[in-house]
């Protein structure tokens, strides 16, 4: 009795149920399609109906990390995990080797130039400051600065697109731009930012850099920002260059063209040496590569005017896409340019990121750069002046050392002495023991009154592969001016000399 | 658009009653002045008028002059007329003594007792610099007032707004689209830079260079606007015209004089005069323009070791070292911190140096939300108990990186509640001062100070030196021991260019007046300035009912526009006004928070900021920005008799009847009302 109680009962359940379904709207529609695909056939609609119950399943499944191997772990796991984590501190400890450097570097009390004061109050030869042209201290110079300072103050307080661009900044960048032949301009606050900020302004994920592979620490961050594939040629070897770009030419003739750059220096901040330009620019036009010229050491050092390696291998500037230099250097002011066509330049004022989002460079900067471009135009001769002092230095140092030889280019003014191979090869120098010896004969050469360098870098990528570091010869830095008399060079590279001498000597 | 005279000293009444405190001893002075001074403030606003002969005349001559000058300022307000700040109206500085002495006791008969032009000429430069100070009252301490850091409530405007946003994007990405389809089929030669041709890729796809082209090109005349002189309290613009859809500028030739709202210029230290500019002067001479060298090499002076100590001293760390340029600092110092096998944690709206630096470093970045500390957490637990990726190994180090005050937002980070969450997860702090050094604090010594937290809780303070001080470049500060190792792998320092002998000294000599060891007084001044302007300036935008972002103390207000036509409309509608502002929109911003920003400086004065907000009234108007629903402040003034602690009380009894939002009033102050009760309610925490 109560079966059938509870059947009728089931029933009349049923019965509501369905009559409340086809209330519901689309009932009619969800039945019409169950009827018509069911085509007797129960498989069929078992099918869809997994179908459909994996499809819910799959809407209403917790989501989860798309971290490869994450670990779900409980709340007092994590606490535990915190619990025992210990941190490295946040930077290793200092070295004996850089605590003596930082113990002997030198404090210049006073303006800098040919003679500088030290703070332990010995006045030194200073052959270690970019001071190519003695402008440091030009009276005029600073007569035009003070000026400048009185009419628009020290900083400029903001971004050149918020109200930064002053016009000293306009006149500059229309200076150089002149100066060196392109048709545009643009500035930077920081030389060493400039070129860290022009490569990735314009290649990105996808392109493709052929680099030099001893270029400058900064061109390394800016390929490196870049995320570009970035392809690798021997040093200053044109051969390999050219191998490399049809290399890149054959692997690309099949994928959607993308940007390609040649990036090389005019002067090798790292090596000393000169570019090839005349045979970079025929391969740039062979291989349809755009080239970015970084000119920080050689404008205003190499050609008849200083204009760089486009003046001294007579090639047009607007042969070069990109000409990056500094106002740093021989300027003696401050900031870094990249000159260029219009297009490339207007580009830059929107996507460097080390333009848009730094302050403009300091007035007084600006006038002092336009100044001394000036001076460099119209008084050629201290080019010259300087070229004599260095060919000076030249043969006191290279050809009568019997330890050391220089691997600059005779024209460049920043002079890098290296150990003879025959010396490193002989005592089996590592690196390191290479970078002591050096010290030693700086600290040797400032004990007899003369104020040089070493050459110091630091490693671009430690993590990254093998191919992409290079690590530069550890050479000593010497830094020629014309604010020296041709006798005065020569004595203090009898006094380098003599230093490199009794500190080889001694070692051995 | 009708122009309506901006000046609001007709209704602000001079003999404003200060109830709230009592006045300081010369106040009776001020009073009586009152009426004499009127005149001569008109002139000050106006001081971008042309250059009457007025130079030399009687004081009679002298009103006159303003008068008209202010009715030749309504007349042709399209052609601004080309002034000097050495050549405004001499009757400026009649009311008023230097920028750091009151001129309360000046008796009135001055007005008609003009200086000699020279002088007069010398004090209208030097104010067009820094404005002289009104009243005494016109003075704040920038400290934070204890109790939990309060986030900053986020008002919305109407959705109307939102949708009309979103649509006007729409029609200008169409119109966009109409414009290339047509112009690259009818006016290739436009194009040809955009594709690649003989066998070189564009250097700028079409496609990236869609927003720049067709959106942002359409408003490029309000940016980047070349300007010549000091960016001190006024700015001076070049004039330039486009005829080709501001693809290129012609300059005009003439300037124009405006009131600067958009320099980083927090203490009013851009000045070409006055103790520091003295000293820059003397330093230039001494040690040339230049050190020629990087600091690593050679390029180390006195000067740069006496700014290290001082910058080390005034921030409150062991050590200190200083970069030529600000983003460099970050860019070259974050590589020198982390490395593969760490991890950056930093803030998603954190400045564009810091995201070059962290990539550049190789180390893991992640980010959390802006400000949020919530979110911060559940990121610290998640990255510590998972450690590195694939091999789980547990990170070397974790760098948490954050700004003190963020440039776009004017939010400061929540330093109490970081310094708590690093007692328990152990990260390594670094925070960004770039805005915040100088401009918070009660002596300007940023986000520690002015939370009062101890800066040996914070492992890196970098700052720029930029932004308060009116030089160039950047700092790092921290221990010795990490400063020592930084020196020797710190590319800026290796082979970045070594900081002018200017800019040092000019560093040097702000750090010391902003401590009082030269001309004391004169930098508390500036501290106290700058947080009243900032605070005055928000509260008065809050109530005339614009919807502005940002903690209050911070002198950087952002006020929201919304809809992108609104952006360069506001920018004009300023400059018409003679007031330079900054206007920004995606991608500095989210899509549909287009805002003008605006920087407070120690070098305005309650009437500039009075002058900008009744702009700003005006504006406000004409382009419906305001929107402000009330409840991020802008409140009715309290009754007498109530206090801030039982408004406070009563508002979180409140909170639970839910009835809280039916009493919020939205808060549409009149213009005269704002002026007449700002000087009072900025002493009290702003509602």
């Amino acid at each position: 009795m109560d079966f059938q109680e509870a059947q009728a009962h089931l029933l009349i359940i049923l019965g509501r149920l369905s009559q409340e379904f086809h209330r519901l709207p689309g009932s009619a529609i969800l039945l019409r399609y169950i009827r018509s695909s069911y085509q007797n056939d129960p498989i069929r609609s078992a099918v869809e109906l997994f179908l459909v119950l994996f499809a819910v399943r799959y809407l209403l499944a917790p989501k989860y990390s798309t971290k490869p191997n994450y670990v779900t772990l409980s709340e007092e796991e994590v606490d535990e995990l915190v619990e025992d984590w210990t941190p490295e501190p946040l930077v290793a400890r200092v070295t004996s080797f850089e605590e003596a450097e930082i113990e002997k570097r030198p404090v210049i009390v006073g303006p800098t130039g040919p003679r500088s004061k030290l703070a332990n109050g010995r006045t030194v030869t200073n052959l270690a400051s970019y001071n190519f042209y003695n402008f440091v201290s030009n009276e005029l110079l600073k007569e035009r600065a003070i000026q400048t300072l009185r009419t628009y103050g020290v900083g400029p307080c903001g971004p050149p697109g918020f109200y930064g661009t002053q016009d000293v900044h306009m006149k500059i960048e229309a200076d150089i731009a002149a100066f060196l032949g392109t048709t545009a301009c643009i500035i930077y606050a920081q030389a060493f930012s400039t070129i860290s900020s022009v490569i990735p302004a314009f290649s990105k994920r996808g392109d493709i850099i052929v680099a030099d592979r001893a270029v400058n620490y900064s061109i390394r961050k800016g390929l490196q920002i870049s995320r570009s594939t970035v392809r690798w040629y021997e040093h200053n070897d044109t051969e390999d260059l050219q191998r490399v770009l049809a290399k890149v030419t054959k692997e690309q003739s099949k994928k959607p063209l993308t940007r390609r750059f040649i990036v090389t220096e005019g002067l090798f901040e790292n090596v000393g040496d000169l570019v090839d330009l005349p045979k970079i620019i025929e391969l740039k036009h062979k291989y349809k590569f755009r080239l970015i010229l970084d000119e920080t050491w050689s404008f205003g050092v190499l050609g008849r005017t200083g204009r760089g390696v486009t003046e001294h291998q007579h090639v047009d500037a607007a042969e070069v896409d990109m000409i990056v230099g500094s106002m740093a250097g021989p300027l003696c002011a401050a900031g870094g340019f990249c000159a260029g066509s219009d297009e490339i330049v207007e580009h830059q004022r929107l996507s460097a990121a080390s333009y848009t989002f730094s302050a403009a460079l300091p007035a007084m900067s600006a006038t002092t750069a336009s100044e001394t471009l000036l001076i460099l135009q119209t008084q050629p001769e201290i080019l010259n002046a300087l070229r004599e002092n260095v060919k000076a230095m030249w043969t006191q140092l290279d050809p009568r050392s019997d330890w050391m030889r220089c691997i600059s280019a005779v024209e460049n003014p920043v002079m890098l002495m290296v150990l003879k191979q025959e010396v490193v090869n002989l005592r089996r120098l590592g690196h390191e023991e290479q970078q002591h010896i050096l010290q030693d004969i700086v600290d040797e050469s400032l004990a007899q009154g003369v104020l040089i360098t070493r050459h110091k870098t630091i490693p671009p990528n430690p993590s990254g592969t093998k191919n992409e570091v290079f690590t530069p010869q550890p050479a000593l830095k010497i830094c020629l001016s014309t604010g020296f008399s041709k006798k005065e060079v020569e004595k203090a590279g009898i006094i380098i000399r003599h230093a490199i001498t009794k500190v080889m000597t001694r070692k051995r | 658009m009708p122009r309506r005279p901006s000046n609001p000293f007709p209704n602000n009444s001079p003999s404003i009653p200060w109830p709230s405190f009592s006045p300081p001893a010369e106040k009776g002075g001020s009073l009586f002045k009152s009426g004499s001074g009127k005149p001569s403030r008109i002139a000050q606003f106006f001081s971008a008028t042309p250059k009457s002969k007025a130079e030399a005349q009687s004081a009679a001559a002298a009103l006159l002059a303003a008068s008209r000058a202010q009715e030749q300022l309504f007349l042709n307000s399209t052609t601004p007329p080309i002034s000097n700040p050495s050549l405004s109206l001499p009757t400026i500085s009649l009311s008023t003594a230097t920028a750091d002495c009151i001129n309360m006791d000046a008796p009135p008969t001055t007005l008609f007792q003009p200086p000699s032009p020279g002088e007069a000429r010398r004090l209208a430069k030097q104010h067009a610099q820094f404005a002289p100070l009104n009243s005494q009252s016109h003075r704040y301490t920038s400290r934070h007032q204890g109790g939990e850091f309060p986030e900053p409530i986020m008002d919305e405007p109407p959705y109307y707004y939102l949708l009309t946003t979103y649509i006007s994007y729409l029609i200008l990405i169409i119109f966009g689209h109409v414009r290339d389809f047509f112009g690259m089929r009818f006016r290739e030669e436009n194009y040809r830079h955009l594709k690649s041709r003989n066998g070189y890729a564009a250097l700028n796809s079409d496609f990236d260079n869609f927003y720049v082209r067709r959106l942002k090109m359409r408003i490029n005349d309000c940016f980047n606007r070349p300007v010549t002189g000091v960016p001190g309290r006024y700015i001076n613009l070049l004039d330039r015209t486009t005829d080709d859809g501001n693809y290129h500028f012609q300059l005009t030739g003439t300037t124009t004089e405006t009131l600067n709202m958009s320099s980083y210029n927090y203490l009013g230290f851009a000045q070409s005069e006055g103790p520091c500019a003295d000293s820059v002067e003397e330093n230039v001479k001494r040690y040339g323009l230049s050190m020629a060298s990087p600091r690593g090499d050679v390029g180390t002076s006195d000067i740069a070791v006496e700014c290290e100590s001082l910058v080390a001293e005034f921030v409150g760390k062991e050590s200190a070292m200083v970069f030529s340029m600000g983003f460099g600092t970050n860019a070259a110092g974050f590589p020198a911190l982390v490395g593969k096998g760490d991890l950056i944690i930093s803030d998603e709206l954190n400045h564009a140096s810091i995201r070059f630096g962290s990539r550049l470093s190789g180390a893991m970045i992640e980010s959390f939300k802006h400000n949020d500390m919530r979110d911060l957490e559940a990121k610290l637990r998640d990255v510590i108990s998972q450690g590195q990726p694939r091999t789980h190994r547990p990170w070397k180090k974790i760098l948490v990186v954050v700004e003190g005050l963020y440039s776009m937002e004017g939010t400061m980070c929540n330093l109490p509640g970081l310094v708590r969450l690093k007692k328990r997860y152990k990260f390594n702090l670094f925070v960004d001062e770039a805005h915040s050094i100088g401009a918070l604090g009660p002596k300007g010594r940023g986000v520690c100070e002015y939370f009062g937290i101890d800066t040996k809780e914070v492992d890196i303070l970098m700052g720029t030196l930029t932004k308060s001080f009116g030089a160039n470049g950047g700092y790092i500060a921290a221990d010795k021991a990490i400063i020592d190792k930084l020196r020797v792998t710190n590319a800026g320092t290796i082979y970045g260019e070594s900081p002018s002998p200017a800019v040092l000294s000019q560093i040097n000599s702000a750090l010391r007046i902003i401590s009082g060891e030269i001309v004391p007084g004169q930098g508390e001044e500036r501290l106290q300035r700058l947080a009243f302007n900032s605070r005055y300036l928000r509260l008065g935008l809050k109530r005339l009912g614009f919807i502005v972002y940002g903690h209050d103390d911070s002198p950087i207000i952002p006020l929201l526009l919304y809809n992108p036509a609104k952006m360069p409309a506001f920018s004009h509608e300023m400059l018409k006004r003679k007031i330079s502002v900054v206007v920004v929109g995606y991608p500095a911003t989210p899509l549909i928070s287009s805002r003008a920003r605006f920087c407070v400086s120690a070098a305005h004065n309650k009437d500039d900021l009075d002058r900008f907000l009744s702009a700003c009234d005006e504006i406000g108007n004409v382009l419906q920005l305001k929107f402000a629903s009330g409840i991020a402040g802008g409140a009715p003034p309290l009754e007498h008799g109530v206090t801030w602690e039982m408004e406070q009380s009563r508002r979180r009894l409140q909170k639970h009847d839910k009835a809280i939002k039916a009493l919020v009033t939205t808060p549409r102050w009149r213009f005269e009302d704002v002026v007449k009760r700002g000087v009072q309610d900025v002493k009290v925490p702003l509602r």
